[in-house]
């Protein structure tokens, strides 16, 4: 008999598959485990769901106390929700000022859209955590924004800037801009601008064809745009942490809370599965509105 | 070149009467984009119910004035007049005119019946008045059953005639149309030729079409203007501008001719002698010298005006008559096309009609022929 080798196709297709497997899946698991267990004292710092009791049976203790703790009490139910309100105004955000800026560079000459593509990407080439800490410096009330306002007379006092909502907002959407502004880039360009002039040739002013005819075909790129802000913004960590004001309890904040300094690994595995479950609804639309713009 | 005009019966000529009010005039128009001038002084006045052909090779400015007319260009200098009203000011969205885009520019995220009805959308008409002009568009360009089609959907000759019906919905008085039949395969083209005069004479509408495709304009135009580096080279009727080139590049850019030089020798009792500076031998038109005794003109003939025949053994170009030897023999089917290589070195093209069936030609490579014409045939070029 002869042994069959899987083909050549199988195997490339299997290498993701086990990528996933290994890095997504599995981690993903112990994560659910652990979200079932209950806190303990030791190393690591929660009992296993599997034990042998003293008569030698095995047995499944599963714990769903954290997750009827993150449905029953206000405090993790109001951290999902802020964290959620912040991502989509963040993303709204980034759409109202990325669009513009996709749509200049999609109609700026051939020769200098590489250019300013490039300035786009620019401030990738810095450590994040660097340009959220030059914001600190800039909004500080000492920084660079109250100087400069007290020195033209316009403020007497120092006004506060950091650690608000604005500085929280300007954080998420200075980090995320280019985001929002290359998948929208993409879809832009390909837009043939003849057909604004058929529009306006029968009889669409300007902004009507704007919204008739550009915005629903660069909706893909909207949509792309959008995901690609809110998904990372949904579970930020450090823009809220540095920037944001202390009533600003976002998820992430909260997860990192129960995790380094209640060392509730549980409950901080059970906030991860459910910010999860959160994340893919929303991908799962995308990709099916994706699926959907294609045919 | 087959000279086919769709027939028109019963077609008015108001350009030939004087009384006559043009309906679109364009006066003294120039456009520049950087240094090169697109548009170089045009005039032209076109009249109501005309099918006007705009006709010229690349960047002879054509599409330009087009875009001019449709209000996406602004004019530098002149004006452009609609039915009396100055089209300066006014934006395209508020023009009366509507225009065929080459590409078609069929909007990919709504069906046929949307794209149709966008116009009329604009314009706020009620529900109701839309899906019935609708329905009527569809009717008349044969896409009834399409309505729910998306452009991507469709065969390039269908989404031809969305693109047509969109333009024609909104009643303008004015459609442009910018190769419209470009994008379409030979055989699907002759067809829609017919077709888009039809519904021109049924609607009563006046058309404007650019096109670079000499036989589109021919076959379909009621008059054409032929374009060159901005300017208008000639406008009349298809025959008049075929039969009476008023210049070298007319002459050769419709059609094919023959061109020769010489000197007007004498203004004879009837018509033009010309004596050829290239070979020994005159030309005798039967229409007035252009130009005094002595001055330096061209002479087009064109080849299927010529007859060919075996040269006599002795026999010389004379008036009228050249000899040489044939180089080539094209044989396209319905015609062929003879090159005759002349002692002095130029060549020149005769045409025969394949009357017979292809069996045996009398005239073969490298047979020493004459070629003849008639004094009609004899265009004197006065530019």
């Amino acid at each position: 008999m002869r042994l069959r080798l899987p083909s050549g196709r199988t195997l490339v297709l299997a290498l993701p598959f086990l990528w996933l497997s290994l890095f997504f899946l599995a981690p993903f698991l112990i994560v659910a485990k652990i979200a079932l267990s209950e806190a303990a004292l030791g190393i690591p710092p929660y009992a296993p769901v599997l034990r042998w009791t003293d008569e030698g049976v095995l047995t499944v203790v599963l714990n769903l106390g954290n997750l009827a703790t993150l449905f029953s009490d206000p405090f993790y139910f109001d951290a999902y929700l802020r964290s959620l309100r912040v991502a989509a105004i963040s993303g709204l955000l980034c759409l109202v000022i990325g669009y513009p800026m996709a749509y200049a560079i999609a109609r700026a000459p051939e020769h200098r859209r590489n250019l300013l593509l490039m300035l786009v990407v620019l401030p990738f080439w810095t450590s994040f955590l660097l340009r959220v800490m030059a914001w600190i410096g800039l909004l500080a009330d000492n920084g660079v924004i109250n100087n400069l306002l007290l020195a033209a007379g316009v403020i007497s006092q120092p006004i506060q800037l950091l650690y608000t909502d604005f500085a929280l907002y300007a954080g998420i959407v200075y980090c995320y801009l280019p985001f929002m502004v290359l998948p929208l880039y993409a879809t832009l360009s390909k837009f043939d601008p003849v057909l604004i002039e058929a529009a306006a040739d029968l009889g669409a002013r300007p902004w009507r064809a704007f919204l008739t005819i550009t915005l629903p075909l660069s909706l893909p790129g909207i949509i792309a745009g959008f995901m690609l802000v809110f998904i990372p913004a949904v579970g930020e960590f450090v823009i809220p942490e540095l920037l944001g004001g202390p009533g600003a309890q976002l998820i992430g904040r909260v997860l990192w809370m129960e995790f380094f300094t209640n060392r509730d690994w549980p409950m901080a595995a059970a906030l991860a599965m459910v910010l999860l479950l959160l994340l893919v609804i929303p991908i799962a639309w995308f990709q099916h509105m994706q699926g959907r713009a294609s045919r | 070149m087959q000279q086919a005009n769709i027939a028109r019966p019963g077609s008015a000529e108001p350009w030939r009467d004087p009384e006559a009010e043009p309906y679109v005039r364009v006066i003294n128009v120039t456009k520049r984009f950087g240094a090169t001038v697109a548009v170089d002084d045009v005039s032209l006045d076109i009249y109501r119910g005309e099918l006007f052909a705009l006709l010229g090779g690349s960047g002879s400015g054509k599409t330009t004035l087009l875009r001019m007319l449709a209000g996406f260009e602004r004019p530098d200098s002149g004006r452009i007049m609609l039915d009396g009203q100055d089209m300066a000011d006014v934006p395209p969205y508020e023009r009366p005119v509507n225009m065929m885009f080459q590409s078609y520019a069929l909007f990919p995220h709504m069906s046929v019946e949307q794209n149709i009805a966008f116009g009329l959308k604009m314009d706020g008409l009620p529900r109701s008045e839309i899906r019935d002009r609708v329905a009527a568009m569809l009717e008349l360009v044969q896409l009834k059953g399409f309505e729910k089609r998306r452009p991507h959907e469709l065969s390039g000759g269908q989404r031809q005639r969305v693109a047509l019906a969109r333009s024609l919905v909104k009643q303008p008085k004015l459609l442009l149309l910018d190769e419209p039949l470009g994008a379409l395969d030979k055989n699907l083209r002759e067809q829609t030729q017919f077709e888009l005069v039809t519904i021109q004479e049924k609607l009563g509408i006046t058309f404007i079409m650019v096109t670079h495709d000499q036989e589109e304009a021919m076959t379909m135009a009621t008059r054409l203007a032929v374009m060159n580096h901005g300017y208008l080279a000639q406008v009349g009727t298809p025959a008049e501008v075929y039969e009476y080139p008023q210049s070298r590049f007319v002459a050769e850019f419709l059609g094919t001719a023959n061109v020769f030089e010489g000197l007007i020798k004498a203004e004879g009792p009837t018509g033009a002698l010309i004596e050829s500076t290239e070979f020994d031998a005159f030309f005798q038109s039967d229409t007035d010298p252009p130009k005094p005794e002595g001055a330096r003109v061209f002479v087009a003939v064109r080849p299927e005006k010529m007859r060919i025949r075996r040269a006599d053994v002795g026999e010389n170009a004379g008036t009228n008559r050249l000899v040489g030897t044939v180089r080539d023999i094209a044989y396209y089917g319905d015609f062929f096309m003879f090159v005759v290589a002349l002692p002095e070195g130029k060549s020149i093209r005769v045409s025969r009609p394949n009357l017979a069936r292809l069996t045996e030609l009398p005239i073969t490579w490298d047979d020493r022929v004459a070629v003849e014409w008639e004094p009609f045939a004899t265009v004197v070029l006065p530019e």
